[in-house]
């Protein structure tokens, strides 16, 4: 650090560049008074726009659908009647709404698409993540896939033990950040059951391409995490000390 | 014992003081999600009522956690100061309240900060949910708490803030950019406080090191810390690292400080390690604790007596309780961080502050705010700019600022650098003392106190830019 320190400025027309380049966050914007500049202010609102919009557009169901035209789709909700309540509630995001029937499929796998904290990653990233799961799972069974309104990972639990199966993978909008308002997170859970725990689930965060992982990536990931639990009948921090390494961000 | 009370011709019925407290919290997302809340405004009120006439002394008899089954009950009884407390022990909370208002009306401060070792968490925030908005400003920039270890923090008529340079990788260069960024802005004075990206205590050395060299090099009045989990600053305090302080989150009861991972025990061997090494200059607070309401909940430990949930307000201030235990330098709540389950929207995130901030002061601490929101609540920056300035005005310690508002390695906004200019600017105060002189010999400060917009060419940027670049 010394070394560093004792350097001389690079010439530069901006030495103020010297900053921006070392990080992403928002050095050197510059002031306005004792305030932020009106550009400065404005490329901020932008981003937190993007970010309350992905949170609070409503699933569409039809833009799924139109991505994957040969597959089974069936649709459920949670107990959160709406954003608000769902925002709020998050105990009534992970239980299905009364009445909710779905088939019983004894299948290996139940597929869920949930909505989550950004309906704009499913938008986005739902079909091509999935498309890229099921070709990499020849040897196993699934059942209709699952696409879920106001859904909290563990509604995943709910689904996956009403249609019988034996393991259930969440696909979810992750929480959007101020510069990743799309990224698609994916949990794994052997055995389904309401009551499971996050000790017992495997995660793969972050699937956002170009920016993120690619579906490749991610759908390596999760055949081979659902290939070891399989073999161990259990999944979660058990199977992830066992099994293969999670690519770096998987979490 | 169940108590009673009226609103309306409609009597409600608090079987115990757990319901009671909760039941009289202002409306929040949270107590809603643990099944604790008023069911109506008119219950609400009733339970306020209630409360008001309940004697001060009654906290001592009886606990809203059990003291057989809670270290941080135990903690509070066991080191409750009758002496402290005598000038209000025949007050009931709301009869409190009003002597508080009179004292502060009155300037008079030492009436309102001699009383912390004799008050209780529970008192105290039973006392809050009495008050106002206001109420909680005009006590809370009357109780004066003063701490030091190289900058002195707490005085009438100053805001400091602490810098944070978070960076997704901890770059060394990503980090410093940003120490730059915001020393050229008039901040850091409370702390340059780095949240690591992974917990390692190889990383933590690492950055402790880089900090301690700005530091050094600059002869800065201030202090670093790398907020790692207790056992990794206890690993790196081992290996000789250059630790000001020693940081820890808590929360108020034993098992949500368990699911942190930390025991009193702990915290008072790390906070003697640091205190080992004599960093300090004008004083010699050696902790920082970082709190905030939903903490216990989130971790499913908000019960209490009887296994009735407590509601996260008082669950708060009892944290508040831990952190004094060890005399920290700088305490503050992470207000809007948790999320809308929690607190649901730009009100309910303005009233925690303000409730944190007033009950942490009252209870001795040197309160400050992280002023923070995550993008799927309902707030924004006009709600971030209302708190800022209503806790500037109410005498907070110090306000947390990264660069730009925007957190690039925790993901959510807190305040920006130019923020701290804009609330010191519009309520008169200025930075911690040492710190402000050393802002005036680098030549930050025009004549008139205030931080200068400066051009690169400037000497004291060409300084600090030169830390910056490779």
């Amino acid at each position: 650090m010394t070394d560093a320190l004792d350097r001389p400025l690079p010439a530069s027309d901006d030495p103020w560049a010297v900053l921006r380049a070392a990080t992403r966050a928002r050095v050197a914007l510059g002031r306005a008074g004792d305030a932020l500049p009106t550009a400065r202010e404005l490329e901020f609102r932008a981003a937190h726009a993007a970010a309350r919009d992905a949170v609070h557009q409503p699933l569409d169901p039809s833009l799924v659908r139109a991505q994957l035209p040969d597959v089974e789709l069936l649709e459920v909700r949670s107990a959160a009647p709406d954003r608000a309540t769902y925002l709020q509630r998050p105990d009534l995001g992970r239980q299905l709404a009364a009445g909710t029937e779905l088939p019983r499929t004894g299948a290996d796998l139940a597929v869920v698409i949930g909505d989550g904290l950004s309906p704009r990653a499913v938008h986005e990233h739902a079909a091509g993540l999935v498309t890229a799961l099921l070709e990499r799972l020849p040897g196993w069974s699934v059942a209709p896939l699952v696409l879920a309104h106001q859904a909290r990972v563990a509604l995943g639990d709910a689904v996956g033990e009403a249609l019988g199966a034996r393991a259930v993978v969440v696909l979810i909008g992750e929480r959007p950040g101020l510069s990743s308002a799309d990224s698609l997170g994916v949990y794994l859970t052997w055995g389904p059951r309401p009551g499971r725990i996050d000790s017992e689930r495997n995660c793969v965060s972050n699937v956002r391409p170009p920016h993120g992982l690619s579906y490749a990536q991610a759908a390596d990931t999760v055949a081979a995490l659902l290939g070891a639990a399989r073999e161990l009948g259990a999944s979660g921090v058990v199977l992830k000390d066992e099994g293969p390494a999670l690519p770096a961000g998987a979490g | 014992m169940t108590r009673r009370g009226t609103v309306g011709g409609h009597t409600y019925e608090f079987p115990t003081l757990v319901e009671l407290m909760a039941k009289a919290t202002p409306a929040r997302s949270g107590d809603v999600l643990a099944g604790c809340a008023a069911e109506s405004a008119a219950e609400r009120v009733a339970a306020q009522t209630v409360l008001a006439d309940l004697p001060l002394a009654t906290f001592l008899d009886e606990q809203v956690v059990g003291y057989d089954e809670d270290d941080v009950t135990r903690l509070v009884l066991d080191t409750h100061d009758p002496v402290a407390f005598a000038p209000v022990a025949s007050l009931t909370v709301g009869e409190f309240r009003d002597r508080l208002l009179a004292w502060a009306a009155a300037g008079d401060e030492a009436s309102i900060s001699e009383l912390a070792p004799g008050l209780t968490p529970e008192m105290v925030a039973a006392t809050s949910k009495l008050m106002r908005n206001a109420d909680l400003v005009a006590v809370g920039r009357r109780t004066r708490v003063v701490t030091g270890l190289r900058s002195t923090l707490g005085l009438p008529g100053r805001l400091a803030s602490r810098l944070q340079p978070n960076h997704p990788t901890d770059d060394p260069l990503g980090v410093t950019a940003s120490i730059v960024d915001g020393l050229l802005q008039g901040c850091g004075d409370a702390v340059i406080g780095i949240n690591p990206a992974t917990d390692s205590p190889a990383r933590t050395v690492a950055l402790l090191e880089l900090v301690d060299e700005v530091i050094t090099r600059y002869g800065i009045p201030t202090q670093s810390c790398v907020l790692a989990h207790v056992t990794t600053t206890l690993r790196a305090l081992e290996q000789g690292a250059p630790v000001d302080l020693v940081f820890q989150s808590v929360a108020g009861t034993q098992p949500a400080n368990r699911g942190f991972g930390v025991t009193l025990d702990l915290l008072a061997e790390a906070r003697a390690g640091a205190l080992a090494l004599g960093r300090g200059t004008v004083g010699s607070n050696v902790t920082y604790f970082e709190t905030g309401q939903g903490s216990a909940l989130s971790a499913d430990a908000h019960h209490g007596i009887g296994g009735r949930p407590v509601d996260q307000q008082t669950l708060e201030a009892r944290a508040y309780a831990v952190a004094r235990h060890f005399d920290p330098l700088i305490v503050n709540t992470v207000v809007g961080f948790i999320g809308p389950e929690y607190l649901y929207d730009g009100k309910q995130v303005l009233r925690a502050g303000l409730e944190d901030h007033f009950c942490g002061k009252l209870l001795g601490l040197p309160m400050g705010v992280d002023v923070c929101y995550t993008n799927h609540a309902e707030v924004d920056e006009d709600d971030m700019d209302s708190l800022m300035l209503l806790l500037g005005a109410a005498g907070c310690t110090f306000l947390i600022a990264v660069p730009g508002m925007d957190d690039v390695m925790l993901h959510y906004q807190s305040l920006a650098f130019s923020d701290v200019l804009t609330a010191r600017s519009v309520l008169g105060l200025r930075p911690a003392p040492e710190f402000e002189a050393w802002l005036a010999r680098m030549d930050l400060l025009d004549d008139a106190g205030r931080v200068r917009e400066l051009t690169a060419d400037a000497p004291a940027a060409r300084a600090l830019l030169a830390a910056a670049s490779s």
